[in-house]
């Protein structure tokens, strides 16, 4: 087959992205202002428009990435709520409803808290959240956040849906059980069966790995070797560069039992992305490197996901990842209620989001409702290698009594959480 | 084979009507195939692609002048419509059609073309005779579903991630009602009189009936098809016989055809199909219905009368759009 570019505006957006990518990488600058005393998105208001604000808490503390490439953009997880924000205006032309958001960044669990309470005095009732488990939690039970209703953009942890879950949290972003399940029901698709699992020894990363572990059992996988990688502190950056690398994970992978695929369970950037390419076996990878659950990825273009692509890109000169998505799906899940609801009265837009009729379409093939036992968003996951989507869970096969989806991650029978 | 079934269909129309001395000619079937950038073309009377003809980037939307003399083509990745001649099959020139054109409509007079662009947020109206943009109207997020009224003065779009269906006057262009529908509408289509517009939602998994009078809701239709998971009905494409009567439903990845009594809005039939059904057309004298099959590359041909599918036809890869010429 021939390859013509597709178009010229479309071949400059994509140079323009990679350019981006490494212009944030290497000297980060504040694209959204944080701790921004003024809203961060403006709209032109009309005069008798309702306006209904958005805040964001984010943690600011650095994230690194083993790879250069994976580096978060200072905008993220903003840039995808800003689009959110533009798509509700627009919409909001017709229903006479405005939508603003305001961000804070914070390192700290006191910072945290007293954004809440900057947002809550000004009369913000819905709050996105990108928070560790603790803070997250913290933010939850304090008093500003009684009668407002905070959306968890990032958290993974499967405590906060479950024993420690709170009825004023909305979980957007997938569990790591619902990611290991949409990994392990492809995995046995392929009948790549027999796992060799290398996880990292850090508390986050065990989580990860104890997901895994649950997957392969639902689905009939069997972990056949487990090594841990103890290793917890390494510059991610080094000027000598890939020689050791290269000579040590063979050498860690190597006699392990007959196994179909390794599986890597790396949440805190320690060594998974070092592994494809170099096993001691030729085998395939998957996890936190290779093959990886996601909810989104710049490569997804399936069920209208590339007009998604297009308009994040047009706005923010780079390619949309999970934290955007999940952002984009809160501040639209607020403004579709919003709409539904016919009212901008917070009380009314959080009954209708946590009632029986909120439905959200968000580019991946089916609608996305809350769970009414612990406020997770159903949802199907992506499985991505960084270039393409390879596939989109749950898997054809897996049958569920109500819904497919719920044959990702804790169902119903299941649950710890009691509101 | 062919010689024989216009024969036999000369025939009964000698005897039956006393009219036409000239046998009916074949319609020609037009389908666009995503994927492949190409359009099939498939003659009515036989049933078979006669031709593929290479058209722009990722063509979708396809509709054909009220003479049939002209075929439009929304090359969607090259932010441009195609003008194919229909005798010879070839591009005789394009129109603007603005930004990622996706589906549109042609005015009943065939002097306009309503285009949706799907990531401007726009409607964008073209002239066709004169080759030139006349208006660009903003709309919701993801504009998508294109109808008008059988009078031409209503043009209705949908916008999928606004989950409205916009009511635009086509002499002023301006927006004049919007009425919220489920999720991610899809498509809209007029009855022949003028007296419903329905309009799909994919992910709502419904079909509204709106009375364009006073822009109310009358009813909103459902699917349940056994053993069929409810997030795989996405009801996309919609046709409605002359004589408004019959409703078909085109439903997605659940590769079935809804037949709905569109006097009592009650579904009487699913017609299984090929692999996520996208767009629906009729043959003129509404004997064939014809469904574009993305996944399985393929169309299908439905017999109206009998509501049963009677063959499938390979076509190119992933086909989406498809028109039948008015003659």
């Amino acid at each position: 087959m021939e390859f013509t570019p597709a178009r010229p505006r479309r071949a400059s957006r994509l140079l323009a992205s990679v350019l981006a990518a490494v212009v944030a990488s290497a000297a980060p600058t504040g694209v959204v202002a944080q701790d921004a005393a003024q809203p961060a998105a403006t709209t032109k208001k009309q005069a008798d428009a309702v306006l209904i604000k958005i805040g964001y808490i984010r943690w600011d503390e650095p994230r690194v990435t083993l790879s250069l490439i994976d580096m978060p953009y200072p905008d993220d997880g903003y840039s995808g709520a800003l689009l959110g924000i533009e798509d509700n205006n627009t919409t909001g032309k017709f229903t006479k409803q405005s939508f603003e958001l305001v961000t804070k960044g914070v390192e700290t669990a006191e910072a945290a808290l007293a954004a809440l309470d900057e947002l809550a005095a000004a009369g913000i009732s819905y709050v996105l959240l990108d928070l560790p488990t603790d803070v997250l939690l913290a933010v939850a039970d304090a008093p500003a956040a009684k009668d407002r209703l905070l959306f968890n953009v990032s958290n993974k942890d499967e405590r906060i849906r479950e024993e420690d879950c709170r009825v004023n949290v909305v979980h957007i972003a997938p569990s790591y059980s619902m990611l290991a399940d949409g990994l392990a029901q492809y995995l046995v698709w392929k009948k790549w069966s027999r796992w060799f699992l290398i996880s990292g020894s850090l508390p986050q990363d065990k989580l990860w790995a104890e997901a895994l572990k649950r997957a392969a059992g639902r689905f009939g996988a069997e972990i056949v070797e487990e090594r841990e990688y103890t290793a917890t502190d390494t510059a991610r950056r080094t000027d000598t560069g890939h020689v050791q690398v290269q000579r040590q994970l063979p050498v860690f992978t190597q006699d392990a039992a007959e196994h179909d695929v390794v599986i890597t369970a790396d949440e805190s950037e320690i060594f998974a992305t070092y592994v494809p390419f170099r096993t001691w076996d030729a085998k395939p990878v998957a996890g936190s490197s290779g093959l990886k659950p996601s909810a989104w990825d710049p490569s997804h273009e399936q069920w209208g996901a590339y007009q998604m692509q297009n308009r994040f890109f047009d706005l923010n000169r780079r390619g949309m990842r999970e934290r955007d998505i999940n952002a984009w799906t809160a501040v639209r899940i607020v403004g579709e209620a919003a709409t539904r609801a016919k009212s901008g009265e917070p009380s009314k837009i959080i009954e209708y989001i946590n009632g029986p009729d909120l439905a959200i379409a968000a580019f991946k093939g089916q609608k996305l409702t809350i769970r009414n036992w612990n406020h997770q968003l159903r949802q199907p996951i992506l499985l991505v290698d960084g270039r393409s989507t390879a596939s989109v869970s749950p898997q054809e096969g897996f049958l569920h009594e109500k819904t497919e989806l719920d044959t990702l991650g804790y169902d119903e029978p299941e649950t710890k959480c009691s509101f | 084979m062919r010689k024989t079934r216009l024969a036999l269909i000369a025939g009964v129309a000698a005897t039956t009507a006393l009219v036409g001395t000239v046998p009916a000619s074949a319609y020609m079937i037009y389908v666009t195939n995503e994927k492949d950038n190409t359009m099939s073309v498939i003659d009515s009377n036989t049933l078979e692609v006669v031709k593929t003809v290479k058209t722009g980037q990722r063509p979708r939307g396809i509709t054909i002048s009220h003479d049939g003399k002209e075929i439009y083509v929304c090359a969607s990745d090259d932010d441009t419509v195609e003008v194919f001649d229909a005798e010879t099959l070839q591009v005789t020139h394009t129109l603007p059609s603005g930004p990622d054109p996706e589906l549109f409509v042609l005015a009943p007079d065939g002097e306009h073309l309503y285009i949706a662009n799907e990531d401007d947020n726009l409607v964008t109206i073209v002239d066709t005779k004169k080759h030139t943009m006349v208006n660009e109207v903003p709309v919701g997020v993801e504009p998508e579903g294109m109808a008008v009224s059988p009078d031409g003065k209503v043009i209705i779009n949908t916008s999928e991630t606004t989950n409205m269906a916009h009511f635009i006057d086509s002499e002023t262009h301006e927006i004049f009602a919007n009425v919220l529908v489920d999720a991610r509408p899809r498509y809209a289509e007029f009855k022949a009189d003028g007296s419903e517009l329905w309009v799909s939602a994919e992910i709502g998994g419904t079909v509204h009936v709106i009375d364009p009078k006073t822009q109310e809701i009358l009813k909103n239709i459902k699917f349940e098809i056994a053993g069929v998971s409810p997030e795989a009905i996405q009801p996309v494409g919609v046709k409605l016989t002359k004589d408004g009567k019959f409703g078909f439903v085109a439903l997605g990845p659940s590769n079935r055809v809804a037949v709905i009594d569109a006097t009592t809005y009650e579904v009487v039939d699913y017609l299984l199909v090929g692999q996520r059904v996208w767009q629906l057309a009729f043959t003129p004298d509404e004997k064939y219905l014809i469904s574009t099959n993305g996944v399985s590359n393929d169309v299908s041909i439905i017999d109206v009368a009998n509501k049963e599918v009677i063959k499938s036809i390979t076509v190119g890869s992933y086909p989406w759009g498809v028109v039948v010429s008015p003659n």
